[in-house]
């Protein structure tokens, strides 16, 4: 089963965005355990090993992304999520910053795929195919 | 006239209630002290003896129903992955079929642990791990190395459905005992233990029975039916629902203080009470089961005083005594009962621990947290602020005229804001102590088990 846990991460209650990523990935025929809004990492990790995720995506939408996503790889190493696929999208960083650096930063982070503002999910949902071989 | 007889062999105490059923009167109880070691029917004779000479009139017991929880009561061990999700729901299991869980392990069974069981003295093993779907690695390794350890208990797997053939396959050919039911947790956060708790109470029924030295009363009560805490959960459950046209009380509570545990049963769903709570966390049972270890008048007398500071018990107690000599003279004699004003007094501060400990256990918590939109707030556990009734059972509780004041300890505390516990309940003192058995009358006869409790419960 293609299993990916879905949510959005820290204090951020955004919830729509989240509702049509679970849709659109039902559709395509995976199996969504959306842990919705206001998820812990831990959160994001417990659901993943329960569930026998392939991929965790995390979306966030009110600027603090940064901060909350800090040390997420290396929590799921530590948990034994050591072959799990991160995925991040949404304003994930304060302001307006040069996406291309964010991506670095996020990258350096241990998250597989980087999206700025605005990505379509059709976009996503070719990149997640790709990395798990559906 | 026809009675029913109901019996509760308690780890102490053999206790008998019997009921007129043509009348819905409780004709009188009675009690002897559990023969578990010689005959077990020693002590259920004599009780009924002391039924009858107190009831000379009582007509023929025309139907039987027992409990039991002597010798230790129901023992398990609780399995699972994640200690907030699968591990927690397969404790949530055996809690609510009435067992005691003194060992619990998360994600792969070592060799230390499962040492650790084999001197275990448990009844039944509950192996959970993985949604349906989900992982299903751990739980099969954890059905290999339960094999490999040889032990001599029953093992129920009630996991991931996808690992359900591989562990078959594990056990089937070695001595092991096992039972397959429907995951535990089938979906995430999703709590599903009515299979698993129908399947302890089997074993409980067939097997555990026999194990205890307890079968033999099975010649004069009849089958045994379920584990003791199990029967004030049924109660609980059937005075808070009602029965058909007889009304239930509502969401409630049961504060159970024992001599070795404190038992708090809710009914009721808890659910966030304002709109800016957030629901975190494992879905909480209706009907739901805590059990604290540590927090008892006698046997855990020692125990209860390592958790509270000098300071905090003399809260409680206001008399100079050396508090550990009192605590150590309940574990040491645990049929003591208090014969001065001091001991007495000492035995309400222990039992006030009890209440107010198992209590911050029991309720859900809040916590703030602080988001662009203000303060939202995690709900963990159930919000029971507006629960309508609390219900004191227990030794202490039952014969103290101050029950109701010990019990007061439920309530909100300035210390305590975020627990939700309830805000303003009615009190009601279990006087005849006769929960247990109506959780027994109520398998035949609920309206009539409903209506005895709202005559007796005072």
């Amino acid at each position: 089963m293609n299993t990916v846990v879905i949510g959005v991460i820290g204090a951020d209650v955004h919830a729509v965005g989240n509702k049509i990523i679970e849709h659109v990935l039902n559709e395509q025929g995976f199996n969504v355990v959306n842990i919705g809004v206001l998820s812990s990492q831990e959160d994001f990790i417990n659901a993943a090993i329960e569930t026998d995720a392939q991929a965790i995506l995390v979306s966030s939408l009110y600027g603090h992304g940064e901060i909350d996503c800090k040390y997420m790889r290396e929590k799921c190493i530590e948990a034994g999520l050591t072959k799990i696929k991160l995925y991040v999208g949404g304003n994930i960083v304060v302001g307006k910053q040069d996406f291309k650096e964010v991506e670095q930063r996020f990258k350096k982070m241990g998250f597989n795929r980087v999206y700025p503002p605005g990505t379509n999910i059709e976009r996503a949902i070719k990149d997640i195919k790709g990395d798990l071989n559906v | 006239m026809s009675v029913h007889l109901l019996v509760d062999f308690g780890s102490t105490y053999t206790k008998l209630t019997a009921v007129d059923l043509q009348l819905e009167a409780i004709i009188g109880t009675s009690k002897a002290m559990t023969t578990v070691k010689t005959n077990v029917l020693e002590g259920f004779d004599l009780a009924l003896d002391k039924l009858k000479q107190a009831n000379p009139e009582m007509a023929e017991i025309s139907a039987i129903s027992a409990c039991s929880s002597a010798a230790g009561g129901l023992k398990m061990a609780a399995i699972g992955l994640v200690e907030e999700l699968t591990v927690e729901a397969a404790k949530r299991a055996c809690l609510g079929a009435g067992a005691l869980v003194n060992h619990v392990f998360a994600h792969h069974l070592s060799k230390r642990e499962t040492k650790e069981l084999q001197k275990a003295n448990i009844d039944i093993i509950l192996l959970a791990g993985g949604t349906d779907g989900g992982n299903k690695e751990c739980i099969i390794h954890n059905a290999q190395k339960l094999k490999e350890a040889k032990l001599n208990v029953p093992i129920i797997v009630a996991g991931n459905k996808d690992a359900q053939d591989e562990i078959a396959e594990i056990f089937e050919g070695s001595d092991t005992e096992f039972y397959i039911v429907d995951n535990v947790m089938p979906k995430l956060k999703k709590l599903d233990v009515k299979a698993a708790k129908d399947v302890i109470r089997q074993i409980f029924i067939t097997k555990i029975i026999e194990a205890k030295g307890i079968k033999k009363a099975e010649e004069k009560t009849g089958s045994i039916i379920m584990p003791t805490p199990e029967a004030v959960l049924v109660a609980a459950e059937l005075l808070s629902k009602g029965f058909e046209d007889e009304p239930g009380l509502g969401e409630l509570m049961v504060v159970d203080i024992g001599g070795a545990t404190t038992d708090v049963h809710t009914i009721g769903e808890g659910f966030p009470k304002r709109s800016e709570v957030v629901l975190k966390g494992l879905q909480e049972p209706f009907a739901k089961r805590t059990v604290e270890g540590d927090l008892g008048m006698r046997y855990s007398a020692n125990a209860l005083l390592s958790l509270v500071s000098q300071y905090e018990f003399k809260q409680y107690y206001s008399y100079d005594n050396d508090i550990e000599i009192a605590a150590q003279k309940r574990h040491d004699n645990v049929d003591y009962l208090p014969d001065t004003e001091e001991e007495k007094a000492f035995d309400q501060a222990l039992a006030r621990i009890c209440c107010d400990y198992s209590m911050s256990r029991h309720v859900g918590h809040v916590e703030v947290i602080y988001t662009p939109l203000g303060s939202m707030y995690y709900q963990t556990g159930k919000d029971l602020t507006d629960l309508k009734y609390v219900i004191g059972t227990g030794g202490v509780l039952i014969n103290d005229p101050e029950a109701k004041k010990i019990l007061g300890e439920v309530n909100q505390k300035s210390n305590k804001k975020l627990e939700l516990r309830p805000q303003a309940p009615t009190v009601l003192i279990d006087r005849k102590y006769i929960l247990a058995s109506m959780g027994l009358l109520g398998q035949k006869h609920p309206q009539m088990a409903i209506r005895l409790m709202k005559k007796h419960l005072e």
